[in-house]
């Protein structure tokens, strides 16, 4: 076991030399292995930044949300042209869905106007407006920044009043103050009466509550009637995620009463829920999966073959002196072991310049995604490193363990 | 008691279809503490011999029983700890690590004989400090005359206390003078008991020994007791 321990730390304390002597070569070398393993951690805290967005995302829109809406959001067997000539949800549907529904412990309407926003000194073009109501809020998770949602009487009398999400707020009043300050949409004067948190779900795309704002649904019709989808989306929340699926089955059943659907006729609106979302993002992760292991496997496999040749080569270098080493008494393990440590410790090289690269690269990612490299996938470079270095340094180490040492100390 | 014993050792080479025999049939004893010189031409076999008696190579015919053992038959990984325990080995080329200083290049075979560190050091001082390279210890190979080299050789081929120690023409790449100074540690360590077996061509260097064998063609020419001349000590006094 000492022998061991004491030819390990013989082999390490070869290999640093022999790298220290070539530095030149062996990061040369490592580039293969550098290349995969920034790929694959990068890889990985992308997924794990995009994932935690997501999370996020559902979590400030609520995850045991439903949303009725006419049209399905996501892969849909029912055709396109179909779910068009279905007949719009107006705000008579959801007054009667409303007081049918006995599960949700909210329901509240939303539509969707995108309308340019002006302040005295700043504007945007093209911002997602969400007209509804009062009891938006109770469907939703969202925190304030400062500031509150509209009241019943607000939406009820369809006030020019507006709530803020973060980023619109942050473009329209930079120096902040915003509260009580008026806006201006499409020419309408409104009053900021709200302003939320930041809820960082971007990979919620259009549904970012930091990029909209939020109106009463009744001055929408009042002002901007052409200009919403026409339908109105009605957004049910379930007390829990096990009721889900009873909520579900209770908002199609009174959603057919109130719409008149006979038991031949098929439904004529689409229940919607978040997990669909999910199946979007992972989409997306799929495609950083596929590139990130086609990268990482490539560059690993040519790393490979780099390590080996340089093995050969230095083992054909020092055939002298693994003719010494055995004469003095290595015996095939240990000098198998030596040259298979200076692989692995070349490897590990490349495996820390790796990850310090990707470390740069999560920095940059973290602008973009709330992530940061995480333990596991460090391990994970570190593994694929060494297991890469043994691997491809068995063969050149193999060739120096069964060298004949008369012949290997004659060699020049 | 008797250290190397040969019987009817023959070593035979394939050279394509040609079978070459380097060693036709040697039979020879060596006792402890003797101090012996196998000398021959070139092509005599003296090489192929001195690796069989060192366990580099095995015989392709005979057996050959070191310190009591048959290591003719023995396999790659016992021959290495063989060489490592009771055998030290000094080479014409010196065959130090050029990248190890001396303290370390003498450590190596303790190293892979699993000596734990602080011994190991010491031991591989203490080797140093007896072929007179005490300030030393730290110079890389290429800091070092060659007869400093030489003798931190000798120093790792008596680190492990062998019961042999095996020159191959120690003094051939050192001119004459510090040749001399080798020749005269040799002869202290044949004083301190060491068993010595020597390789060389060279007559001069031959008659440090007590024991002459000449081979000639694979055989055993000649093997005679020579009457030990007085040979002066390092600092000429008798």
């Amino acid at each position: 076991m000492s022998n061991l321990f004491f030819e390990l730390k013989e082999g390490l304390i070869i290999s640093l030399r022999a790298i220290r002597d070539n530095k030149v070569r062996a990061v040369l070398t490592t580039l293969g292995i550098i290349i995969g393993v920034w790929a694959v951690v990068t890889m990985s805290t992308a997924i794990k930044g995009i994932d935690i967005a997501f999370q996020k995302g559902v979590a400030s829109l609520g995850s045991d949300n439903l949303y009725i809406d006419k049209w399905a959001w996501f892969n849909s067997d029912i055709p396109w042209w179909k779910m068009r000539n279905r007949r719009n949800i107006d705000m008579e549907d959801y007054n009667k869905f409303k007081d049918l529904a006995k599960l949700p412990i909210a329901t509240a309407p939303s539509v969707i106007t995108r309308q340019g926003i002006k302040t005295r000194k700043h504007s945007l073009d093209v911002v997602f407006c969400t007209g509804t109501t009062s009891d938006y809020i109770n469907t939703t998770n969202l925190t304030f920044q400062e500031g509150r949602f509209f009241s019943n009487t607000e939406s009820n009398s369809s006030r020019s009043v507006v709530v803020l999400g973060s980023e619109i707020a942050k473009k329209l009043f930079p120096e902040g103050r915003s509260l009580d300050s008026q806006v201006k949409i499409k020419g309408h004067p409104f009053k900021v009466i709200g302003v939320l948190d930041e809820q960082g779900s971007w990979v919620m795309g259009d549904f970012n509550p930091d990029k909209q704002v939020f109106i009463p649904i009744g001055t929408v019709f009042k002002y901007f009637q052409n200009e919403t989808f026409g339908s109105i989306v009605i957004n049910v929340r379930a007390p829990n995620s096990q009721m889900v699926s009873p909520v579900k089955e209770e908002a199609i059943g009174v959603m057919r009463q109130v719409r008149g659907l006979s038991y031949s006729q098929e439904n004529d609106f689409a229940i919607n829920q978040q997990g669909g979302l999910l199946s979007e993002i992972d989409k997306t992760v799929g495609v950083i999966q596929v590139a990130g292991i086609f990268i990482t496997g490539l560059s690993l496999f040519v790393g490979a073959i780099g390590i080996m040749n340089i093995m050969f080569v230095s083992v054909k270098e020092r055939t002298k002196e693994i003719g010494i080493r055995k004469a003095i008494g290595a015996n095939r393990r240990t000098i198998l072991g030596q040259f298979i440590t200076e692989a692995a410790v070349i490897c590990l090289l490349g495996g820390f310049i790796g990850l310090l690269l990707a470390v740069i690269t999560s920095l940059v990612i973290n602008k973009f995604l709330p992530t940061s490299i995480q333990l596991d996938s460090v391990m994970l470079a570190i593994i694929i490193s060494i297991v890469t270095g043994i691997l491809s340094g068995f063969a050149p180490a193999y060739t120096a363990a069964k060298m004949d040492p008369v012949d290997a100390l004659r060699y020049e | 008691m008797s250290v190397i014993n040969l019987e009817h050792i023959a070593k035979i080479y394939q050279l394509g279809s040609e079978e070459v025999k380097a060693l036709k049939d040697i039979s020879l004893n060596i006792e402890q503490n003797e101090y012996v010189a196998i000398m021959g031409p070139s092509g005599s076999g003296k090489s192929t011999l001195m690796n069989i008696i060192g366990c580099l190579d095995t015989p392709s015919k005979g057996s050959y029983i070191f310190t009591g053992v048959n290591v003719s038959e023995m396999d790659d990984n016992e021959l290495a700890e063989i060489r490592n325990k009771e055998i030290g080995f000094v080479f014409q080329t010196f065959n130090l690590l050029p990248r190890s200083n001396a303290l370390h290049n003498v450590e190596l075979p303790l190293i892979y004989a699993g000596v734990p560190t602080s011994e190991r050091r010491e031991r591989a001082k203490q080797a140093l400090e007896n072929v007179g390279l005490a300030d030393r210890i730290y110079h890389k190979p290429n800091e070092l005359s060659g007869g400093q080299r030489q003798r931190v050789a000798i120093a790792r081929a008596l680190v492990t206390q062998p019961s042999i120690i095996l020159a191959d023409e120690p003094t051939g790449n050192l001119d004459t003078k510090t040749g001399e100074d080798i020749m005269a540690l040799f002869n202290d360590l044949f004083k301190l008991g060491n068993t010595i077996i020597l390789v060389t061509h060279e007559e001069y260097i031959a008659e440090h020994a007590a024991r002459i064998i000449r081979l000639r063609d694979g055989l055993i020419e000649k093997d005679e007791n020579v009457t030990k001349r007085v040979i002066p000590d390092h600092n000429g006094s008798i």
